[in-house]
């Protein structure tokens, strides 16, 4: 049972990864990741990781994935990409360094996989107390100045989005419900730069 | 039917490893910066899926709280990229990796 759904879950994993990748609408590539997330999150399930599969399908396929849905649907579409690479050597290059590095991952390390002691910081269920227990007596006396560390990092990331965000909106009001779906996105606030690239 | 043999953690590695390089050739062939995004999301999974594999393999806590780090990076790192996406989207009106080849705004 644990191998079928395994099978099951790695081939929805490999196929919202191609997905992703060569998807040409960014939208049906934010669908393809969130396929590889939710089987992602299964096969943490299956290795008795609860709370990380739990926070996988929370934070990864509901927030993030919403955000890149959100910004795409504030830029709209992207129709500037081409598919037709300007440099010939630049795709068959990048296939080929792909393969090398999968080679040289599965080949090379393949035969030397788990060595190490077991239950360093702990196992990963008590028999009185389930894996979240567990996780969080580890993270809160182990790893408690990362997680510190981990609040501040976020702060940071916050503020700096919205700084970024803001930073050129010095326009106070800008015209309510201007945004119509379908539209291009009104650039309020772009300002004219003579001679941009090059 | 399947051969089912017993599913080993050389499985998850080597499935982990596809992804990491699924995620590393769509970073290099893609041109927009959004789908760019999201092939490094791909390849913070397969890091993700190999803690995971790991600390079931060595019965160790640690490989999951690893994982609970990697997560905040992860939204933060998403929470200031695209505040930079779009940053970029107001100045140039498309956010195509080509055209971003001069340090100034």
């Amino acid at each position: 049972m644990t191998a079928v759904i395994f099978y099951i879950c790695a081939v929805a994993v490999i196929t919202g990864a191609l997905g992703v990748v060569l998807a040409h609408n960014p939208v049906h590539s934010a669908l393809f990741l969130l396929v590889t997330l939710v089987s992602v999150a299964i096969l943490f399930l299956q290795q008795d990781a609860a709370l990380v599969a739990i926070i996988q399908i929370v934070v990864y396929a509901s927030a993030i994935v919403v955000l890149f849905v959100f910004v795409i649907a504030l830029l709209g579409v992207d129709q500037h990409e081409t598919f037709d690479e300007p440099s010939l050597i630049q795709r068959p290059a990048a296939i080929a360094l792909g393969a090398l590095l999968l080679i040289q991952i599965v080949v090379l390390a393949g035969r030397h996989w788990a060595t190490g002691e077991h239950s360093v910081r702990g196992p990963l269920s008590a028999p009185r107390s389930g894996n979240v227990h567990q996780l969080a007596v580890s993270l809160f006396t182990d790893y408690v100045w990362a997680f510190e560390i981990t609040a501040v990092l976020l702060v940071i990331a916050v503020v700096g989005g919205v700084a970024l965000a803001r930073r050129s909106g010095q326009r106070p009001s800008r015209p309510s419900g201007a945004s119509t779906p379908g539209a291009a996105p009104e650039p309020a606030d772009a300002r004219p730069r003579s001679g941009g690239a090059s | 039917m399947i051969a089912v043999a017993s599913v080993t953690p050389t499985y998850y590695l080597t499935l982990a490893a596809a992804l990491f390089t699924i995620g590393a050739v769509g970073l290099l062939v893609r041109r927009n910066t959004l789908v760019m995004f999201m092939c490094i999301e791909l390849m913070l999974n397969a890091a993700n899926l190999t803690f995971v594999s790991y600390s079931h393999a060595l019965n160790d806590i640690g490989g999951q709280v690893i994982v609970f780090f990697t997560l905040v990076v992860a939204a933060a790192e998403v929470a200031v990229g695209l505040a930079i996406i779009v940053a970029i989207f107001r100045r140039r009106h498309h956010v195509t990796a080509d055209d971003l080849n001069a340090l100034e705004g």
